[in-house]
């Protein structure tokens, strides 16, 4: 089974590496994600060099429609978030997880 | 803005932390991010996002340019999901970062 990792582990593993409180660690973790949140609210692309790019894409206004009902309603224009992995990273999880399966992993 | 942008940011706000201590924080968010991701583990940073896996079954392809039958194998490749309030941000809506009861991946 797959889990799941939240803030409590990143803040966790800043805990262990850096040394600093349990307490700072979490502020910390909620800082970084504040700095990209705003970079990317000011329409801003974030690089993280290895990791991958946090980039904001303008979509023109569309009509679009009710799957269910079929009916036709307009889609206004909005921007959108989009997460570009790095080479890096795409090869990380890549090489880590192919054949994983049929060994019986997991 | 890029990674050192980031980290000057950050240090500028919080003085009493080393330039290279908050380098290191901000390479262990990812890093954990990006292990957790090998591992086939899910990431969920409420608000903000969640990072997953997504599994791309092997299949036939084609080179468009000849037509040739190529083989493509299976791959596995990071995905992510912006969250509800972040997303609201980036379209004006008054989604705060600390609006209680709001949050959602």
């Amino acid at each position: 089974m797959s889990k799941t990792v939240t803030r409590a582990q990143l803040c966790e593993a800043i805990f262990q590496e850096i040394g600093l409180s349990r307490t700072e660690s979490a502020q910390l973790v909620e800082l970084v994600l504040e700095e990209i949140a705003e970079a990317l609210t000011r329409g801003e692309t974030v690089k993280l060099s290895s990791f991958g790019s946090f980039l904001v894409r303008e979509k023109g206004r569309r009509i679009g429609r009710n799957p269910k009902t079929g009916e036709e309603v307009p889609i206004e224009p909005r921007r959108v978030l989009v997460f570009r992995p790095s080479h890096v990273l795409r090869e990380q999880i890549n090489s880590a997880l192919t054949g994983r399966a049929a060994e019986g992993g997991d | 803005m890029i990674k050192s942008e980031l980290v000057a940011r950050l240090a500028e706000a919080n003085p009493h932390l080393f330039q290279r201590d908050v380098e290191q924080i901000v390479s262990t968010i990812f890093d954990e991010i990006a292990a957790a991701l090998a591992r086939g583990d899910r990431v969920e940073l409420r608000g903000f996002g969640a990072f997953s896996v997504k599994n791309r079954p092997a299949r036939t392809g084609r080179n468009p340019r000849t037509g040739d039958q190529v083989q493509v194998e299976e791959k596995f490749v990071p995905f992510f999901k912006t969250g509800k309030e972040l997303r609201e941000r980036l379209n004006g809506s008054p989604g705060s970062a600390r609006e209680p009861g709001r949050r959602a991946g």
